[in-house]
């Protein structure tokens, strides 16, 4: 009973974090039709910014720093990468992104050297709250409601909010309407990378070892989870990453563990093929 | 119609090409000292299994336009495949040692003879070749029946989780005696038995790198046929617009399903020669990371481009494994040491010089090119005829 109550609540914890991760994927989808393969990597590099930041400052403020040059690098990435590419294939610029996620990686070994980094250890998040399971995974789901509440916020009652919709509905109309479609989107880049910051930060808390490659998977995962959940909805998203990081801990615990990838993918697959547009999804019309 | 008029110099300058590149490979491996210059041999064998694989994306992404990004699963199952069936009887439990032996009760090259028989070991490596592909195609078939509905990037993603998928179950290890579990698989006939050696045991003529890319320009050569053929184009109107080919008379479904089992097919192959090339076939190798660097090399050949993607796998694996090299290690301009250089740096520099020309030369290298149309003479006269009719 306490191990199932374990697993459960590591599960909804893991969730939470994906949820995090999924909503920069779903707002980027969303107005770019662009799978941002480069988001799971910069959730990555937010972690390991903390690691090197919090060596050098005190941890209050080497969290606000993580916080800020991963919204930068975010930023960033969408004017270096992205941008320039606006007009071209969606092709060209999902390669982009690859390459992006490619070039974050090996920046990554190259500044770690290819070893492994330990995140540092918050007080009170990184203690043992109960078993094995720690603060941060509880703390986790009323963390990420209360920022979904709060992005739900933004993009319903806001004038950005109102933009971004706008953009996702018709991208041409809206910039015909007078919205600065650069700036909208420099925006979803920014909300998504802040919410992987807050992510990476309570992921690594709970798996506290940092290696160049530690952002592929959960950026996978936390892909898929939005996809489950209607890309482009972020309570879809949200949905979605609670019932892959739940299944992906129960899998884990059972004989089982070296599917809890596949299972994830196959669950992929088959909402794929039985509902294209997820579970919260709108359905889209093919024009000619 | 008028047919076009077929470019017979520009196929024959490339077939004079294709063979001297062949002869050269034997001339250089025979004369060159084989120590000194592993490295040489080492990226003409890696970059020739790449030109294959890349060739085989290519006909995917660049001719048929359906985004896949399966590729390494394709290899893992024919390099599984390929050396499954060629593992020596006598070396089987040796390899399996931990599971008490394999389900697989012979071996290829020992039903032909053995491997030190010529028949032995060319018969039974280029039928377990075959074989590799045809596994992969048959999954490939399988796969394809839900996944090819899906659209552009939502497929990305789907032969993407296909071939994590893939790689789970061969790593598990209830499967221990087929897939060995995450252990190698090794023992097999890899490149270097094809070296003949005289009774001794010293090799007289080395044909490793040869066959190599022998086998690898074969292959080429079959998807190039099919490019041209009938089928190949209607790959290319499916590519450039779905529903107006459809409209046209073309089973989308069916040639789909088509191409995506025929480069699964050649990626097998090549994932069969992937492992001959590195002497041993373990699942963990094949990873997505792996599709990416395919994928990358097709990029920057050029997507469409079967010429562009050989010629970029070449010079892809020559920088990444030979030429950026020296940005690994410290260096010493008298006494000033150069910064950045360190383990690592390569692959920054690498990506960084990939992303440029991602961004930049989006083309690629050839563009939708092939080698042949560059000895065409520009068809100026024509073009401004057919504009004033058209």
């Amino acid at each position: 009973m306490n191990y199932l109550l374990t697993t459960l609540i590591s599960g909804i914890s893991l969730g939470g974090q994906y949820a995090l991760i999924a909503i920069g994927y779903t707002l980027v989808y969303g107005i770019l039709r662009l799978i941002n393969f480069a988001h799971g990597d910069v959730f990555m590099v937010a972690g390991l910014m903390m690691v090197y930041l919090s060596a050098a400052l005190p941890l209050p403020v080497a969290m606000v720093f993580m916080l800020v040059l991963t919204v930068a690098l975010g930023f960033a990435i969408e004017r270096a990468a992205y941008k320039p590419l606006r007009s071209a294939p969606r092709m060209s610029v999902m390669i982009s992104a690859i390459g992006v996620s490619y070039l974050l990686q090996n920046l990554a070994t190259y500044v770690t050297g290819g070893l492994p980094q330990t995140y540092p250890t918050i007080p009170w998040l990184s203690q043992v709250a109960w078993g094995t399971v720690k603060w941060a995974a509880i703390v986790t789901p009323f963390l990420v409601v209360a920022l979904v509440f709060a992005l739900t916020q933004l993009i319903n009652h806001t004038k950005v909010g109102m933009a971004m919709r706008a953009v996702a509905k018709d991208f041409e109309t809206s910039q015909l309407m007078g919205i600065k479609i650069n700036n909208v989107i420099s925006m979803t880049f920014v909300i998504g990378s802040a919410l992987a910051a807050v992510g990476s930060a309570l992921y690594f808390i709970n798996f506290p070892s940092i290696v160049p490659l530690s952002g592929a998977l959960p950026g996978l995962r936390a892909f898929v989870a939005a996809v489950f959940g209607g890309i482009g909805s972020i309570p879809g998203a949200v949905v979605g990453a609670f019932i892959i990081g739940i299944s992906e801990t129960a899998i884990k615990a059972s004989p089982y563990s070296i599917f809890s990838d596949a299972f994830t993918f196959a669950l992929l697959i088959v909402i794929l093929v039985v509902k294209p547009t997820g579970l919260f999804g709108e359905k889209v019309t093919d024009k000619v | 119609m008028i047919q076009k008029k077929k470019n017979k110099t520009g196929l024959f300058v490339t077939m004079v090409a294709v063979a001297a590149f062949l002869a050269l490979t034997i001339v250089l491996e025979n004369t060159l000292d084989p120590i000194r210059n592993t490295i040489l041999f080492t990226v003409l064998k890696k970059g020739a299994v790449y030109a294959l694989v890349a060739c085989s994306m290519n006909l995917l992404n660049g001719f048929t336009g359906l985004f896949s990004l399966g590729q390494a699963g394709f290899m893992l199952l024919g390099a599984y495949t390929y050396s499954t069936l060629t593992i020596p009887m006598d070396a089987k439990d040796m390899v399996y040692y931990l599971y008490g032996g394999t389900v697989f009760r012979f071996s290829l090259p020992d039903l032909l003879g053995g491997v030190d028989t010529p028949l032995g070991l060319i018969g039974g490596v280029l039928l377990a070749l075959v074989c590799a592909g045809i596994v992969a195609a048959l999954v490939a078939w399988l796969i394809g029946l839900p996944v090819l509905r899906l659209k552009s990037d939502y497929l990305a993603i789907a032969t993407l989780g296909f071939a994590e998928i893939i790689r789970a179950v061969f790593q598990w290890d209830k499967l221990g005696r087929v897939t060995n579990g995450a252990n190698a698989l090794k023992s097999y006939p890899t490149f270097s038995s094809f070296n003949l050696k005289d009774a001794a045991g010293n090799v007289t003529l080395r044909l490793s790198t040869f066959v190599a890319v022998l086998l690898a320009a074969i292959c080429i050569a079959l998807i190039l046929l099919l490019i041209n053929s009938s089928y190949g184009r209607a790959f290319k109107a499916i590519r450039e617009d779905e529903v107006a080919a459809e409209a046209m008379g073309i089973n989308l479904a069916k040639h789909k399903r088509l191409s995506f089992c025929i480069s699964s097919f050649f990626a097998g192959v090549g994932g069969g020669l992937f492992a001959m090339y590195a002497n041993q076939a373990q699942a963990k190798v094949f990873t997505t990371a792996m599709t990416y660097e395919i994928l990358l090399i097709v990029v920057i050949g050029g997507i469409g481009s079967i010429s562009g993607s050989c010629i970029a796998s070449f010079l892809y694996v020559a920088a990444s494994e030979w030429w950026l090299r020296f940005l690994d290690s410290e260096m010493y301009i008298g006494s000033f040491k150069v910064p950045l250089l360190r383990n690592g740096f390569r692959m920054v520099v690498f990506s960084v010089v990939i992303m440029v020309v991602v961004l930049f030369f989006r083309r690629g290298i050839m563009g939708d090119k092939e080698l042949p149309d560059l000895f065409r003479r520009r068809p100026k006269a024509e073009k401004k005829g057919g504009k004033a009719h058209g």
